[in-house]
């Protein structure tokens, strides 16, 4: 085997897997502590909320989307269903309501980007700044809104098998479905159809505007469930998450994992793949006892030097870009 | 006349709907929306706020604004560049601490301070602009990924340094000055703001670095083609982008002397809202300086005035969301379909009641009754030429026509089979004729009026004449020149035939029929165009009568033929010789016995004629109708019919097989033979006349024997 075959071989995932594997030797090597099974399942458990909204944010992005509000869908339903829990309504009547409005959002997402043509870019941005400035000045009082006592979302939190935490096991099924979704359904390769080349897509006869609103409202729902989990791991959901770089961490996550953003690419290999390597060395941090704020710096570096070799790997294909895409 | 046609011609002729399209064709109606906007906003929030228009009240929202609409300027100009600069906020939080940094901790001078913070937005939009111009990454993601960098390093320089910024003793009159001072009673932030965004407006539309950026963001690709360095220019407005956020964050640091956590928060999506609810376009290209400012202060206005009228946390995202969500989709929706929403009013009928019209039926026993001599004729070119509108021909008998194509085609003598190019002119060329010099003229359509050489160059005579007080639409312009006469002195009478529509949609005119066809002089002594008569219905041939005083120019929508004296005891006068024809007239041309050629392009239909009498029925059909099941006039049948110089018919022609002439648009007579022209026919026809004089020529006829 030739060098230069070696290289062709090497594609972002692989890359990003070979580092994932090297950072975990080095740090189960140097660090204390590190490679201990109760670690390994932080590692995971860490990842799950993230790896979860990174799959509704892979979903879109194979479409060639790409979803800038399901941090504040995620922590703005949740906080909104507590909110109405702690006010009395009932259980039935408050899940209904969350849920009417996140299927609400997720439609009015899809229906601006399919039948508007408005980038999803500025849909999602402007969506996401909405919600998050509706439901915090309209419909609750606080910044953080508690998990009232002896909800099941508290017991959710405190579900254990195998002494492995409920989360890990929810993210797994949720990574297994979307891959069942996107291998083996109909509407799941019409996704990488639509996303690979929109018009073409169009043009064989593929659903293509009914098909945007399902993403956005699929990646509505994926983020409603992580904002549960989050809730019931941390019994309140604090409404401050919006404002802070997660959103920017699920990007990391399906981008780093090679999913390109020019759509049509990647599946849930790749957010597997990503997830991992964000938990290890984020994981690796915070045992370094690296302070938040340069825990950002890095991470957003490294969030540059994924785009840019995905800019690089993936060069934009200029006959199917429309203008406006930016 | 009914009440109902009274009435309908009351309400369509003289209610001026085709305003409203000529209107919507303007750029500035872009601006009409967020203006409006503009009102409604300060006039909304200055009533439901006491004291919203006081000084002390402006005073400090005006520094905020003249801050703002800095950074709102240099997003502007990436955004005409075809980007987007996410990252605004943080270089304004990092030049400000820049800035902050420079005096009060390394108790350096003001301008340092200056130059600390506009080199970190130099330095800062320079690594956006290699990202996005050179390496080409997606603006979006880039600019937001160098927005948390540049968070995240603002945050880090904040907690080490800001103990010291507050604890630090020096001051500066400068700098207060800045920050507090006014001239004139403005404040300092405002006058930056002003003359920035005077330099960036001016530089936009009036230089060529502006122009590039407007084009690159206008269609990158045919930038690139024409030869702009693109990336260059890409780099370039975040580069810009850099600077006027260091200057803002200057300006902020002045006012507040200080840098907290704080600084820039959320300033890039107030930003973007600002410059898309002033109607900038995302994708580029289209857009201005003053809307980036009268969306700078609708969003400052509204998200000021939220603040003030009390509302809690949040209120502002939600405000700015909605308004980011809204202005996005009606600027998508509207560059989508503003062309629609602009065909669709553009056609404005008015009422027109044609003549009775004398039957043009063969054997009918009227002068118009149709033969069949057409149908006879040769063709010359079958299937080579498209669209030769008018034929000539010159001294040693070579045939000239124009074609569709731009081009303009010389056949040679005497058979006619050989051809060549013998001039390229680009756009329709239409109207023919030759000069005293020998010159052929020839009536461009969408272009103007030409001249080319017997050495075949091609040099543009006019193609404008005076702007009318009244128009809308600059009607300087010459839009539809159609046919073209050389007078004795040398000046050339020409018409344009409609100023509402392009060349290629004259058929649209007669839906419409609103006389806007115009007769015009070209002078070639002085080298000025005047506009001699105006609102005819579709102004088209023109021929120098006989005598060399007077033209016949038809009217073609009317069926009418007018004579203008434009020479002679009666100079100036215009006078109806032919009226209430069956058919369209086209091209007038010379007859050797004294008399006139005249084309006809289509005939009368009675069903056309009363859709013209019924303006609502017209309109509704331009509305509601694709295109191509609209009623139009009918030019699938034609003819030729010779006048005297009194208006009086003489002789009609047709081709009743519609196969070898079924429109005729020119005809020209050459030594005993008339040779045929029409816009939608393949050929040239030739038809032998056996009582025409056989050495009669049309340059002869002109310019005299010798030449």
């Amino acid at each position: 085997m030739t060098i230069r075959s070696v290289f062709s071989r090497l594609d972002q995932e692989r890359i990003v897997l070979a580092i994932a594997v090297l950072v975990f030797i080095i740090a189960s090597v140097t660090l204390n502590g590190f490679l201990t099974a109760a670690n390994l399942v932080n590692i995971v458990r860490s990842v799950s909320v993230l790896g979860i909204l990174a799959v509704g944010m892979a979903i879109v992005i194979i479409g060639r989307g790409i979803d800038l509000s399901a941090v504040a869908i995620m922590a703005m339903s949740v906080a909104w269903y507590l909110q109405m829990l702690g006010d009395g309504t009932s259980q039935a009547m408050a899940l209904v309501i969350t849920l009417a409005a996140v299927l609400a959002i997720g439609l009015a997402n899809g229906f601006l980007v399919a039948y508007a043509d408005v980038p999803p870019i500025f849909v999602t941005l402007a969506s996401g700044a909405f919600v998050f400035g509706f439901v915090r000045s309209q419909l609750i009082t606080q910044d953080a809104v508690p998990v009232p006592p002896q909800h099941w979302i508290e017991l959710l939190g405190k579900t254990r098998w195998l002494g492995i935490p409920i989360e890990v096991f929810l993210f797994t099924a949720i990574v297994f479905v979307a891959f069942l979704f996107l291998r083996f359904t109909k509407w799941g390769r019409y996704v990488y159809y639509a996303g690979d080349n929109p018009m073409a897509a169009r043009n064989l006869g593929i659903p293509v505007r009914p098909m945007l609103l399902l993403r956005y409202v699929i990646s509505a729902f994926i983020a409603f469930t992580a904002g549960i989990l989050t809730a019931s791991s941390l019994l309140s959901i604090n409404t401050r998450v919006v404002n802070s770089t997660l959103l920017y961490d699920i990007v990391l996550v399906a981008v780093i994992g090679g999913i390109g953003l020019s759509g049509g690419k990647g599946g849930m290999r790749n957010v597997i793949v990503g997830a991992l390597l964000i938990g290890i060395m984020l994981n690796a941090m915070t045992i370094l006892d690296i302070p938040n704020l340069y825990q950002n710096l890095i991470k957003s570096t490294i969030l540059l030097v994924a785009i840019i070799i995905d800019g690089v790997l993936n060069p934009r294909d200029e006959q199917t870009a429309q203008q406006g895409d930016i | 006349m009914s009440v109902r046609e009274t009435l309908q011609r009351w309400r369509y002729n003289y209610i001026p709907d085709h305003l409203i399209g000529e209107i919507l064709t303007k750029r500035w109606t872009d601006s009409a929306i967020p203006f409006l906007a503009l009102v409604i906003t300060v006039a909304g929030f200055g009533t439901a706020i006491n004291g919203f228009f006081k000084p002390a009240s402006l005073s400090d929202s005006t520094r905020q604004l003249g801050e703002f609409s800095i950074v709102v300027t240099g997003l502007t100009i990436v955004m005409l560049g075809g980007g987007i600069d996410l990252s605004v906020g943080s270089i304004f939080a990092l030049s400000a601490f820049a800035a902050v940094s420079s005096l009060f901790i390394f108790d350096l001078p003001v301008w340092v301070a200056l130059l600390a913070a506009v080199s970190v937005g130099i330095a800062f939009g320079a690594l956006n602009g290699f990202l996005i111009g050179y390496v080409r990454l997606r603006a979006f993601l880039t600019t937001l990924v160098t927005f948390i960098i540049g968070r995240a390093v603002y945050d880090i320089l904040v907690v080490s340094f800001a103990s010291q910024v507050q604890l630090s003793d020096v001051t500066s009159d400068l700098w207060d000055y800045i920050g507090d001072g006014t001239v004139f009673g403005i404040a300092i932030s405002v006058i930056v703001a002003g003359v920035i965004a005077l330099i960036a407006h001016v530089a936009l539309t009036r230089s060529r670095p502006g122009w590039h950026i407007l084009a690159v963001g206008g269609s990158r690709r045919s930038a690139h083609n024409a030869g702009i360095k693109v990336r260059q220019t890409v780099f370039m407005t975040y580069v810009i982008s850099g600077i006027c956020c260091g200057i803002a964050g200057f300006l902020f640091a002045c006012r507040l002397s200080g840098a907290g956590p704080g600084t820039g928060l959320n300033l890039e999506i107030m930003a973007l809202t600002a410059a898309v609810v002033g109607g900038n376009s995302l994708g580029g290209g289209r857009g201005s300086i003053v809307k980036g400012l009268m969306g700078a202060v609708i969003v400052l206005v509204m998200t000021n005035g939220l603040i003030r009228l009390g509302f809690g946390t949040g209120t502002n995202q939600m405000v700015l969301g909605l308004m980011l969500a809204v202005a996005v989709t009606l600027d998508i929706r509207w560059l989508k379909n503003r062309h629609k929403v602009l065909n669709e009013v553009y056609v404005a009928p008015i009422y027109q009641r044609m003549g009775e019209t004398q039957s043009a039926e063969p054997n009918s026993g009227s002068p118009y009754a149709l033969n069949n001599n057409l149908a006879q004729t040769h063709y010359i070119g079958l299937g080579e030429l498209e669209g030769p509108e008018d034929v000539i021909l010159d001294e040693e008998d070579n045939l000239y026509c124009g074609t569709r194509h731009g081009e303009i085609i010389r056949f040679f003598a005497p058979d006619y089979k050989r051809s060549e190019v013998f001039a390229h002119t680009g756009g329709f060329p239409l109207g023919l004729a030759f000069d005293k010099a020998g010159n052929l003229i020839s009536c461009v359509g969408a272009m103007g009026l030409y001249s080319i050489s017997p050495d075949r160059v091609v040099t543009k005579l006019t193609a404008e004449t005076r702007r009318s007080w009244t128009s809308v639409v600059d009607d300087a312009r010459l839009r539809d020149p159609n046919d073209c006469d050389v007078a004795p002195d040398g000046r050339i009478f020409f018409t344009d035939s409609t100023k509402r529509y392009d060349a290629h949609d004259w058929a649209l005119d007669s839906i419409e029929s609103r006389p806007t066809g115009r007769l015009l002089c070209y002078d070639p002594k002085t080298g000025k165009t005047t506009t001699l008569l105006d609102n005819y219905l579709y102004a088209n041939g023109v021929c120098i009568a006989h005598g060399g005083q007077s033209l016949f120019f038809a009217e073609s929508w009317a069926c009418r033929v007018h004579r203008y004296w434009f020479d002679g005891p009666k100079a100036g006068q215009v006078e109806c010789v032919i009226k209430d024809m069956p058919g369209y007239p086209d091209n007038i041309n010379r007859a050797s016995d004294g008399s006139y050629w005249m084309a006809w392009l289509g005939m009368r239909t009675p069903s056309y004629d009363l859709s013209l009498r019924h303006p609502s029925m017209r309109k509704r059909m331009t509305r509601r109708l694709p295109q191509d099941e609209w009623l139009f006039p009918n030019i699938n049948t034609g003819g030729i019919v010779k006048f005297d110089e009194t208006g009086k018919i003489v002789e009609t022609l047709g081709d009743l097989s519609g196969i070898s002439h079924p429109m005729v648009t020119s005809m020209r007579e050459h030594k005993g033979a008339l040779f045929v022209g029409g816009i939608l026919n393949n050929r040239v026809g030739r038809l032998p006349l056996p009582n025409a004089k056989p050495d009669w020529t049309g340059i002869r006829s002109y310019w005299g024997g010798a030449k």
